[in-house]
């Protein structure tokens, strides 16, 4: 078992620092008056940040109690969706997306890539604690795939070796540029867009049939 | 081919900068007060010449359904919902409008939540979109500093907020009523209709759910007048539209084009073509995973447009083709679909909550031929059983991959199920003989 999950970890109390509860007011008053339950799901996710990335009961019931909703409710919220983590996980926090648009362009290779050079499973985080591996359902990106979303960062257009070099980098504590790693920026053709040719004359990408 | 001077999203791949500057050159935000002068019902009677049909998979009339919304209200709020919790697998174009055009969005907003009478908008959007949600946030600022949004909005005279919410991954969320649920902080469970969100949505108050790209293209259909729109495409299917285009093909990409192009054309032209030509194309999904899939000879010939796809028993969805070439496991291809939904269902209804891991199952054993041939059928006995008997589209959409993938590929599960078992039977036999 990794030293990230061993039980009694859990902090008992918790409460927003001075500039996330300032954070948290401004999000609150973007519903109407009495309808301060609709922050849940930002607030929740300000507590996750402030608590290395997941969310312990006594932040879900902090929250709950900041907006005046029975704690079950928040609790509720909290279990459904898939972005609240309710144990630890690794300071980078990796989700393969293997849903069938990135499985047809090789996320099994981007996944065993992990495997291999973290040494874990689909689940579990490393000895350390520097990094988590999940698996997860379609993150958007399907016509940059395989790809995969470290903490709030997209990388795309991977294979093997780029993912490894992405691993590396995370390790040795640098920052990889996000985005593609094909070489193309954003969603165009690889071999050039072949619409909105003067656009992308002019931000210096070749068109496609071009030389 | 579409003309590059007839596109509205000219920022797509993200050459120019998303800011209000970059936006204001490109034509956003231009005589948006002109625009809102005409009033509600000639903006909505406008939307609805030029044939705009929702983006989102359904593919509603746009202008329709803002008519529905109240004339009169009781004074209280009023609400503009966009869903922009792209979650369809296949399907990424409107993560291209946020991160490259915001400000087209914005304008959308502001014009479609005046015709309908909204006294703010909610953008939802997926919190996986992380980047994408803080540039619709800077560009909203912006438009605050610039006097376009808030009160007297463009000097309107029209005070109107937008505010965007993040969403925390759920792709039921895209269901506009499990939208509404999970917008006012609960787990998004999609609601019975009636009453429907144009009477009782958010806080239960009028409110009408548009899709990202349907509002992002409103600012451009009237400025350049509903005719030029509509005679872009094909009667009853009008316009330009987002096309995501991923799978087996040489370079997969988004792109912009006109309504009913030839499926054939639109890969061939952009995206470089099928893997090892057209001739190695086994297989298309054309509108994002829940829409039937279709074999090649029909890939051959049809036009992508709501009509055209519907008559080949299939749907233009979202727009989001996933090309298969002959190298792939095609029943493997399902029943990976048949995992997300059952990860996604969320749990409400007992068809589709038990229905989605019972499909999901059988189509494990499929892969391996692991069956009877009678299995079949009692599997699509079953997605017929889902279809239709859930509160929300998501059972259907969980099983429309499978009946697709029945109609065209049922020889191909037949001969894996007979392969599985002569090699049972071959290796029962051995061990009998040793």
């Amino acid at each position: 078992m990794s030293a990230a999950t061993v039980p009694g970890t859990a902090p008992g109390s918790f409460q927003f620092t001075p500039e996330n509860m300032e954070l948290a007011q401004r999000i609150i008053a973007k519903y109407p008056p009495g309808r301060q339950q609709s922050a849940v799901m930002p607030l929740l996710d300000l507590a996750q940040r402030q608590n290395d990335n997941w969310l312990p009961e006594a932040a879900i019931n902090y929250v709950a109690d900041l907006l005046e909703m029975p704690r079950i409710r928040a609790k509720e919220v909290a279990t459904f969706y898939t972005m609240y983590n309710l144990k630890p996980v690794g300071k980078h926090f990796v989700q393969v997306c293997t849903t069938t648009p990135c499985w047809l362009r090789g996320s099994d290779d981007v996944l065993h890539a992990c495997e291999k050079k973290l040494g874990i499973k689909p689940g579990e985080t490393t000895a350390d604690g520097q990094f988590t591996v999940i698996e997860v359902e379609c993150l958007g990106a399907c016509v940059n795939a395989p790809m995969m979303q470290v903490n709030d960062d997209f990388y795309e257009d991977l294979t093997a070796e780029t993912t490894e070099a992405i691993l590396d980098k995370l390790a040795r504590g640098e920052k990889p540029v996000p985005g593609p790693q094909s070489g193309r920026k954003g969603s165009y053709p690889i071999g050039g867009p072949t619409t909105l040719v003067e656009q992308a004359i002019r931000a210096g990408v070749k068109p496609a049939g071009q030389k | 081919m579409l003309r590059d001077e007839d596109r509205i999203f000219t920022n797509l791949y993200g050459f120019e900068p998303f800011g209000l500057e970059s936006a204001r050159q490109r034509g956003d935000w231009d005589g948006t007060k002109e625009i809102l002068d005409l009033g509600r019902d000639k903006i909505i009677e406008l939307v609805k010449e030029s044939g705009l049909r929702g983006r989102g998979g359904a593919g509603f009339s746009t202008g329709m359904k803002w008519s529905f919304m109240p004339k009169k209200t009781d004074g209280g709020p009023v609400y503009l919902v966009i869903n922009a919790d792209e979650g369809e697998p296949g399907t990424c174009k409107d993560r291209e409008i946020m991160r490259h055009d915001p400000h087209k969005l914005l304008e959308g907003c502001l014009i479609a939540g005046f015709a309908i009478g909204a006294t703010a908008c909610y953008i939802y959007i997926r919190g996986e979109f992380y980047d994408e949600g803080s540039h619709v946030q800077q560009a909203i600022d912006e438009a605050y500093a610039a006097g376009l949004l808030g009160k007297n909005a463009c000097g309107s005279g029209y005070d109107y907020d937008i505010y965007l919410h993040r969403g925390a991954g759920a792709y039921i969320c895209g269901e506009e009523t499990a939208l509404i649920e999970s917008l006012e902080g609960k787990k998004g469970q999609p609601r019975n209709k009636p009453p429907f969100p144009a009477m009782a949505g958010l806080y239960s108050r009028p409110t009408t759910v548009n899709n990202v790209e349907s509002i992002a293209v409103v600012p451009t259909i009237l400025r350049r007048g509903p005719s030029w729109f509509a005679n872009l495409g094909r009667p009853k299917n009008s316009g330009t539209k987002l096309f995501n285009i991923s799978g087996h093909v040489n370079q997969p990409c988004t792109v912009e084009e006109e309504m009913g192009i030839p499926l054939k054309e639109l890969i061939e032209k952009h995206a470089g073509g099928v893997r090892g030509g057209w001739d190695n194309l086994l297989a298309i999904i054309p509108g994002g995973s829940s829409v039937p899939m279709l074999p090649k000879d029909i890939c051959d010939t049809v036009l992508m447009d709501f009509d055209s796809l519907r008559e080949v028993k299939s749907g233009l969805g979202t727009a989001a083709v996933i090309v298969m070439d002959k190298s792939t496991d095609v029943v493997k291809a399902i029943a990976r679909l048949a995992k997300f939904y059952m990860h996604e269902s969320c749990g409400q209804c007992t068809p589709c909550r038990e229905g989605t891991g019972w499909m999901w199952r059988v189509m494990e054993r499929m892969v391996k031929g692991q069956a009877r041939v009678e299995e079949i059928d009692m599997l699509l006995d079953v997605t017929k059983e889902i279809e239709g008997h859930t509160i929300c589209a998501l059972g259907d959409a969980a099983a429309w991959p499978i009946q697709g993938l029945i109609r065209h590929f049922r020889p191909e599960m037949e001969r894996r199920i007979l392969a599985y078992r002569s090699s049972a039977e071959r290796g029962a036999a051995r061990m009998a003989a040793e």
